[in-house]
């Protein structure tokens, strides 16, 4: 049954896609059968915090295209997050040795007049100006909320200005409104890459392995090196050329499914590059069948299993060290859903309790749709019932929760999150590198991490004397989800 | 408004909900898509500086997150209910509504909504951001006027020595909360109780009800805060006095409280006594700095371009000018400022000094900026005071670079203030500490 269909120039959201929903409370365990018998529903909230939009998540993957422009066709407040794009370029670029240069953005700036007339005219020209400063191989232009209530029709205008300009205008459609699941831009983004940017392979590179991630440290080109391959990591800090040719690559793996299941899928159902479906690795668990399966795919079981030994054996001394020190020490995790369940096998693996976790959302199905990559199914075999949760960044419920449980460590993946673990005094840390706690020396990393933060809380206890929540005592005794309905 | 805009340095009106985020323990509850309040955390708060969440801000900020539901349908049932929650959820004394272009489009009648919680007597007030309106420094008048309009009692009195101050735009000005503590304390020193309505210690709610029997109200900007003022002189006949220039360093701030004295009544000896004592400590430190400025052997720069909102662009080219003996190049001015206030602005730019005059130019775009720069002349390294961004140009024209202006992401900034004596030496410590750093 085909699933990515590459003929419409929107990308279905990922609530009709995969299911997916922003309430839930309950058991992990509970939540992987309900996904799979059918009866999750979506519980909606009365009262709301704000989220992240899928424009955000859209432009987040393709800013960093080093020979790639964005217009970001929405009035000036949409183009609130080219700050943050342009420091993790900088950081970035600086990080790989590179010169340091502005991430090549544009807002196209609608006013009052576009809101009645029509913004078309625009953002003809905004891609225009884009394709004068930038002399972009490709200009993406990604939609908002204005720009898709007034209906003007961006792809058609895309198509208009790749006539007109001679390279590839691509449209991505990620108006906020149209889902709350913001991972769906992710998916936006993949689809206009899938659609107008790859091309056919004319050769394959049975060597190269994509690798779907954000801006991690490169730590696969040691890993897979000694499998003998190579990693082509994706989407951001490649060129437009490295993308035309993902078609080339032997395997596509992901560091994080709820990041590239999209891509992933597209590459292996319209370019014939197989998808890794197993588990994200991290934990040994995780990371033994990643591997397994990444060594079946390419060929390379024989090596798979000297590199998973000579790994275990290596950080074995170490591990045992760490696991002693931590046992029963009790995190909290919060997270996006697949990489959240990825540190509760992290921190199950190193012998803690995990009292609770809080996911952003929860997709019932990957795109690929097989149960070898149910990643949460993954934890409960593995390491038992987790209490668990599902809420989009909803930090009224996250604190309650925090308040009562009162873990000793908080780790968080989600800017904007980790200071309310520190205004309740909890030693807390966000890592935003998503490659720190992968595979097997992922574990030391975690480990010694956590080890060094509830080392000295000092930082947390003070501000915790010396700050103050916005929330009512009467929000404070209240059931954590009483502002959860009942599913429709 | 301007075409395309590339490396913003404001962004839309909803942009006011940072300015709530500034006021003690006010909530603001966004009516709009769900990424709104993030982004302009993004860009306001955590990019500009690393300034957090705040009381209530970041992630905390109530919002309706609106869904297709809504865009269809219309979002006032849904408003209502977050609103609800918030009142039980949120700890605050003043709650906000503010919409953004999707309610704003749909055409919501938020004013209606909010208006039935006024009439429970719930204090909460609204304001019509939808970002397609116009620039985050309109957002902030709408603020001022939401919270005069709906909000404010009237006047029974007056506080002889009370003054109202409208200055820096929380948040959008990376240093407002120095800036607005460095202009208390500057009025405090000629006598003068100032009411900064924004930041620790300006009071929250207490203070905004103060706005009424204030003696006075002072604008300290080109142009924003000037409808406030002139608001507040028609609902409750204060005076006003506008001072269009961000006093920094020693000449325009002594003139800055020598007017303000004037204007307030305030006896001039005292005045005068306060300027003397500043001034003296101000010189001992500039004297300090005298065989550094005169005798550095490597290089200075040549001519110095301010790309920020009026407020600095003029604040800082006059410090520059009349404190430093620093020559101009061209000045951009990028808060999109409202067509009448431009001639005074040209104009104040032209009387630098009695010598000196600069060009200035208007644009929110700074790729237009960067084209401008590249294409000037520049006979010795330029000075760039600007915003990250700037930091290309800077580089490519092998010149000096230092961040004020909305992005600020290559430094973190807490309590650093500008204003008054005291902030023209931390201005020029950056200044040539930025130019020190790039030869060490
Ligand atoms: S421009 Fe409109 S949609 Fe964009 S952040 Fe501002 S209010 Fe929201």
């Amino acid at each position: 049954m085909p699933t990515i269909n590459l003929n419409t120039a929107e990308v279905p959201i990922r609530e009709s896609r995969l299911g997916s929903v922003t309430g839930y409370k309950g058991s992990a365990g509970e939540l992987c059968r309900r996904s799979r018998d059918g009866s999750l529903k979506e519980r909606e909230r009365s009262f709301t915090q704000c989220a992240t939009c899928a424009s955000i998540t859209a432009i987040c993957q393709v800013a960093m295209i080093r020979d790639a422009a964005v217009v970001n066709h929405a009035p000036l407040g949409c183009a609130g997050d080219f700050g943050n794009f342009n420091f993790i370029n900088r950081a970035g670029q600086a990080k790989r040795g590179w010169r340091l240069a502005n991430a090549k953005l544009l807002n196209s700036n609608l006013d009052e007049q576009d809101i009645v007339f029509g913004g078309g005219g625009k953002l003809k020209d905004a891609v225009r100006e884009a394709k004068t400063r930038f002399a972009p191989k490709v200009i993406f232009v990604t939609t908002s909320c204005a720009s898709g209530i007034i209906g003007d029709d961006v792809a058609g205008i895309c198509e208009e200005m790749t006539e007109e300009l001679g390279i590839p205008v691509v449209s991505i459609s990620c108006e906020g409104f149209r889902s709350q699941i913001w991972a769906t831009g992710f998916d936006a983004a993949y689809h206009a890459i899938l659609r107008r940017v790859m091309k056919p392979a004319a050769t394959r590179r049975p060597d190269l392995i994509n690798v779907i991630n954000f801006w991690g440290e490169d730590i696969f080109t040691d890993l897979f090196g000694r499998l003998g391959l190579t990693p082509n990591y994706v989407v951001p800090f490649t060129t437009i050329g490295q993308l035309e040719r993902l078609s080339e690559a032997a395997a596509t793996v992901q560091v994080c499914s709820t990041l590239g299941t999209y891509l992933a899928a597209g590459l292996e159902e319209h370019f014939g590059v197989p998808e890794v479906k197993a588990p994200s690795p991290y934990g040994i668990a995780g990371t033994d069948a990643w591997f397994r399966e990444l060594g079946r795919v390419t060929g390379k079981e024989a090596e798979v299993e000297v590199l998973i030994a000579e790994e275990k054996e290596r950080i074995a001394p170490e591990l045992a060290e760490l696991r002693e020190r931590l046992a029963g020490v009790r995190g909290f995790v919060s997270a996006g859903a697949v990489h959240g369940h990825s540190l509760i096998a992290i921190l199950r693996e190193l012998g803690m309790e995990v009292p609770g976790a809080c996911v952003w959302h929860h997709d019932k199905r990957l795109d690929h749709g097989d149960p070898r990559g149910d990643s949460l199914q993954h934890v409960v075999t593995e390491y038992g019932e987790v209490p668990f949760s599902v809420c989009n960044k909803q930090s009224f419920e996250l604190v309650n929760l925090l308040n009562r449980l009162r873990p000793d460590i908080f780790i968080v993946r989600h800017n904007g999150m980790a200071v309310w673990g520190a205004k309740l005094g909890i030693p807390t840390f966000l890592m935003g590198d998503e490659h720190f706690g992968l595979g097997y020396e992922g574990l030391l990393n975690y480990g010694r991490k956590i080890l060094d933060t509830i080392t000295n809380p000092a930082f947390v206890r003070n501000l915790a004397r010396h700050t103050r929540l916005p929330y009512t005592e009467w929000w404070l005794s209240q059931e954590p989800f009483a502002f959860l309905g009942e599913g429709a | 408004m301007s075409a395309v805009v590339e490396q913003p340095r404001h962004f839309c009106m909803l942009g006011a909900k940072q300015s709530v985020v500034a006021i003690e323990r006010a909530v603001p509850i966004v009516h709009a898509g769900p990424g709104c309040s993030s982004k302009l955390w993004s860009g306001l708060s955590f990019c500009n500086g690393f300034q957090g969440a705040g009381y209530a801000g970041g992630s905390a900020v109530p919002s309706t997150n609106t869904g297709e539901r809504e865009v269809v349908f219309g979002g006032e049932g849904r408003l209502r209910e977050v609103i609800e929650g918030a009142l039980k959820v949120m700890d605050g004394d003043l709650f906000v509504v503010l919409t953004g272009c999707t309610s704003d489009i749909v055409g919501d009648d938020t004013a209606q909504v909010v208006r039935e919680f006024r009439e429970r007597g719930v204090p909460i007030v609204h304001a019509e951001t939808g970002g397609f309106k116009g620039t985050s420094f309109a957002g902030h008048e709408a603020l001022l006027d939401a919270i005069i309009r709906q909000f404010l009692g009237p006047a029974r009195e007056t506080i002889p020595n009370l003054v109202n101050v409208f200055a820096s735009v929380p948040y959008l000005d990376p240093f407002w909360s120095g800036n607005l503590e460095g202009l208390r304390e500057l009025l405090a020193g000629i006598g003068l109780e100032a009411n900064i309505l924004f930041g620790p210690g300006s009071g929250g709610i207490e203070a905004w009800r103060k706005i009424p029997v204030a003696r006075f109200n002072l604008v300290v900007s080109p142009w924003v805060g000037v409808k406030a003022a002139q608001l507040l002189e028609e609902r409750y006949g204060t005076p006003w006095l506008h001072y269009p220039v961000l006093p920094v360093g020693g000449t325009e701030t002594s003139r800055f409280l020598a007017t303000v004295g004037e204007f307030a009544g305030i006896d001039r000896a005292r005045t005068e006594a306060f300027i003397r004592r500043e001034e003296e400590r101000f010189y001992y430190y500039l004297e300090r700095a005298a065989d550094f400025i005169l005798e550095f052997r490597y290089d200075l720069p040549g001519r110095f371009v301010t790309v920020c909102d009026s407020l600095y662009a003029l604040g800082v080219s006059r410090f520059l000018v009349n404190d430093l003996g620093l020559l101009p190049g061209e000045q951009f001015v990028t808060d999109q400022t409202p067509p009448e206030h431009r001639d005074a602005l040209r104009g104040a730019f032209a009387a630098l000094s009695p010598s000196v005059a600069a060009p200035v130019t208007f644009t929110p775009d700074g790729g237009a900026v960067q084209r401008h720069l590249r294409e000037a002349r520049h006979h010795r390294p330029p000075l760039i005071i600007g915003s990250t961004w700037d930091k290309d140009i800077a580089a490519e024209l092998k010149g000096y670079q230092v961040s004020l202006s909305l992005p600020v992401t290559d430094r973190l900034v807490l309590d650093r203030s500008y204003v008054g004596y005291r902030g023209g030496l931390r201005l020029a410590e950056d200044i040539y500490g930025a130019i020190l750093g790039s030869y060490q």
